[in-house]
């Protein structure tokens, strides 16, 4: 079975091109436009795999990844920070939430797909 | 891959593309333009192929056929010569630069739809072709003239130490998926270190309890493999080790220089790999900014004060937007302090360099491992930290870490090992320097101190009092003073250094076994925790980082002495007492210590002091205001605040309080000759370090 994707970005266009690139890539992808709207999908989906923006209204990336690390239902599951920030401050702000990893926007789709088998078992 | 999408979406995924190229592009030619200087180091030369290779991997997306194929060779060239199979001679960065400016002009041709003749660039393609076949053959060793030093062959080895936290594994990273991705590098041996394994019934399922040794053999530079490390190095222990099986003389300070190689990348990487994402902005402007914002939260402050007499019930919306008010003012502080901020890998990446040379000298075997660089702190603390840190790294190997024959003897490793960490840990940067040397000589720490006169015969210190005897000014337990770490060692050199920042310094050690010094760091120099006092209608902030206690004092206790005022008889010791209400001349104080507060400091050139005040107020952070520049600078006084009432505090400097209330002639305290005198051999020390 395909694993399942959560790309949450509140950017349309990033959206789109995460959901497409994955899906692409044989992926099952669902969006969602900022952190509470993520936690929301979380509440009916299980998935494999979350990809974030840091900068979101409503609720932000970092705030999405402490939720997720000090809830029950995606505590173990690998979070991808998605940032256009290549600075170490918000990777380790990402980081020090509980992120998995990282990937710096623009991204090359290549890449992105590499990181998800990377991090994504 | 490749994608099929609705025109729309392509046009935009397009889009980014090409701004992405032009950004590469530049960053390619400007490295090109380092090469053709001769300034170009190894670094230069992977930014080079990381570009191309960007561009290549884009254009793979996007079924750019003619830009995949020209970029493919073009990458392989620039491959090669970073891997130094083929040098860079004139002859072949001529040739980078005509391709340079091919691909120019075939990524524009992509962008603007139109079509390029067919043998576009084929000529400097099979150019590049032929540089690149020429290099296959076998030819005689070529001294390549960018950072020869670092030349290392095509075939690695590397040892790898990794052992992973528990907090790796809270953030979803995998081991295994690592040793996975490993194995694609090349031949790869696994050992796993089960000796931390407790029995079943008392494992938690959350904790990391396995560690791993990994030989690797491939082909790929350092750089790669610790890019497999990437999500993970702050969340585990982590060497990386090079080796070459071949040579044996060579090899430690080849892997060193590799070391120092791989420290070097991390920087210019990030430069080169999104330059429009970064602006360079003036110092002075953001220190504006810091000074604004500072400005913006007092008034804040002032108005939540002034608000909380307002009555809830009819100014709910005021109270509210007030509040909201706190919450930003609060984030836009931490935003713009945040601006400041820069990891400490600058500081920490001249660490090896250090040890390197001096372990040479010294004939040790030392190596030094770092961990968790990127941890952030101001930009003036950060510049402040080299001269301590080198000090403390010199000691550590001077001092601390025995030569190999005498650690052979003692059973350790013959390689001595320096750890430097940095981590953020409540509201403050902890660095640790802790080696795996000797440890602290207590007995000896003990008998030097009786024999200088700065601890008493016969006193019962703790080993912990002892330890810290080391930062004393002129002390030094070396018996042959080494032109390494200067004389007297200078310890308290370093202490001073760290206390000006903001800062405490500790030392925990084991004899025989190793000592850890612990710096603990303000995040900012522009806010400081401060304990509010007041004296008569003055208030007063005096640094927390120099309060030892406070106390109400019993008349029993307080002692005149003839023409140095009073002191105070504390658990055996005599405490000079400043009071505040005469160093400011403020009438109305409580003139009776037994009557108000005595707030134990500790300063550097007289040891204790105790400053008296009329009352405590409380602990606060307060943002630090010069006064220099309007005021010039002002005996006793660090700066100044403003408080949430609105009024100005005055900062204490507690180093130079004492002499704002003791004329030279008049000293106060009875320690202050012996003070001055030590406090003078301490300089004078410093200037021999120097």
């Amino acid at each position: 079975m395909a694993r399942k994707i959560l790309a949450v970005d509140d950017s349309k266009t990033m959206r789109d091109m995460v959901t497409f690139t994955l899906r692409q890539a044989g992926f099952d992808v669902m969006e969602a436009a900022d952190g509470q709207k993520a936690l929301d999908a979380m509440n009916g989906s299980k998935f494999d795999l979350i990809i974030t923006d840091i900068n979101m209204p409503v609720m932000d990336g970092i705030t999405l990844i402490k939720n997720v690390r000090t809830g029950t239902s995606h505590r173990g599951v690998p979070i991808l920070i998605l940032t256009t920030e290549s600075d170490d401050a918000k990777k380790a702000a990402g980081k020090s939430a509980g992120a998995t990893g990282w990937l710096v926007k623009p991204f090359n789709p290549d890449k992105l797909v590499e990181l998800v088998n990377r991090v994504c078992p | 891959m490749s994608l099929t999408a609705d025109q729309d979406t392509l046009a935009q995924f397009r889009k980014t593309y090409f701004e992405e190229c032009t950004e590469l592009l530049d960053a390619l030619q400007s490295n090109l333009d380092l090469l053709t200087n001769g300034g170009a180091d190894e670094e230069t030369l992977h930014a080079i192929f990381r570009s191309v290779h960007s561009i290549k991997g884009g254009a793979g997306a996007f079924g750019f056929t003619a830009l995949v194929c020209f970029s493919h060779v073009f990458e392989s060239l620039l491959d090669a010569i970073r891997e130094r199979k083929v040098e860079a001679n004139p002859e072949v960065v001529g040739l980078l630069l005509r391709a340079s400016d091919a691909l120019t002009d075939i990524v524009n041709a992509a962008r603007g739809g139109r079509t390029l003749a067919a043998d576009f660039g084929a000529d400097i393609a099979a150019m590049m072709e032929d540089a690149l076949g020429s290099a296959s053959e076998p030819g005689p060793a070529s001294d390549a003239p960018i950072a020869a030093e670092t030349k290392v062959p095509g075939e690695h080895r590397y040892q790898i130490l990794f052992n992973p936290h528990a907090e790796l594994l809270k953030k979803a990273n995998e081991p295994l998926l690592l040793i996975r991705q490993l194995r694609r590098l090349g031949g790869l041996r696994v050992d796993v270190d089960t000796s931390r394994l407790p029995p079943l019934d008392r494992i938690e399922p959350e904790g990391a309890y396995l560690g791993w040794r990994f030989t690797l053999d491939t082909g790929v530079p350092k750089s790669v493999v610790h890019e497999v490390f990437e999500f993970v190095e702050d969340d585990c222990e982590l060497t990386i080790e090079a080796e070459r099986p071949a040579t044996s003389v060579a090899a430690p300070e080849a892997a060193i220089a590799a070391d120092d190689a791989e420290l070097s990348v991390k920087p210019v990487e990030l430069a080169a790999a999104a330059p429009s994402q970064s602006i360079r902005v003036d110092v002075d402007k953001v220190d504006r900014l810091v000074n604004l914002v500072g400005e913006l939260v007092i008034t804040q402050a002032m108005l939540t004060e002034q608000s909380s007499l307002l009555p809830p019930d009819q100014y709910t919306v005021l109270i509210q937007g007030i509040e909201a008010l706190a919450q930003s003012a609060r984030e836009l502080q931490e935003s713009v302090m945040a601006i400041r901020a820069q990891p400490v890998k600058s500081v920490f990446a001249r660490m090896p360099r250090v040890v390197r040379d001096l372990a040479a000298t010294l004939g040790k075997e030392v190596r030094i491992v770092t961990a968790g660089e990127t941890t952030e702190i101001d930009k003036t603390v950060i510049e402040q930290l080299n001269d301590p840190l080198t000090h403390m790294i010199r000691n550590a190997l001077d001092h601390g870490i025995e030569d190999p024959a005498t650690r052979t003897a003692a059973g350790k490793a013959r390689q001595g090992t320096i750890r430097l960490s940095a981590a953020q840990r409540s509201g403050r940067i902890i660095i640790e320097i802790a080696d795996d040397g000797r440890g602290i000589n207590r007995e000896k720490v003990l008998a030097k101190a009786q024999q200088r006169g700065l601890v008493p015969a016969g006193a019962a210190l703790s080993e912990e009092e002892i330890d810290n005897l080391i930062f004393l000014p002129a002390f030094s337990t070396a018996d042959v003073v080494s032109n390494i770490s200067g004389r007297g060692v200078g310890m308290d050199v370093v202490k001073r250094n760290v206390q000006a920042l903001g800062g405490r310094i500790s030392v925990q050690s084991r004899f025989g076994e190793g000592s850890r010094f612990t710096l603990s760091l303000p995040l900012t120099l522009a806010v400081l925790d401060g304990m509010v006092v007041s004296v008569a209608k003055e208030t007063f902030i005096i640094p927390l980082t120099a309060i030892i206690e406070s106390l109400r004092p019993r008349a029993n206790d307080i002692h005149p002495v003839v023409g140095r005022g009073e002191v105070l008889a504390l658990r055996g010791e005599y405490v000079p007492l400043i009071p505040l209400y005469r160093c400011f001349s403020i009438s109305g104080a409580i003139k009776d210590p037994c009557r108000g507060i005595v707030i134990i400091v500790q300063s550097e050139h007289a040891g204790r002091i105790g400053v008296m005040v009329d009352d405590l107020i409380g602990q606060q952070q307060v943002v630090v205001k010069s006064l220099e520049s309007n005021y010039g600078s002002v005996e006793g006084v660090g700066g100044a605040t403003i408080l949430g009432n609105g009024r100005v505090a005055l900062i204490l400097d507690i180093e130079r309080l004492r002499i704002a209330d003791q004329p030279a002639s008049n000293p106060l305290a009875a320690t202050g000759e012996a003070a001055s005198i030590v406090s003078t051999v301490s300089r004078e020390e410093t200037h021999h370090a120097a």
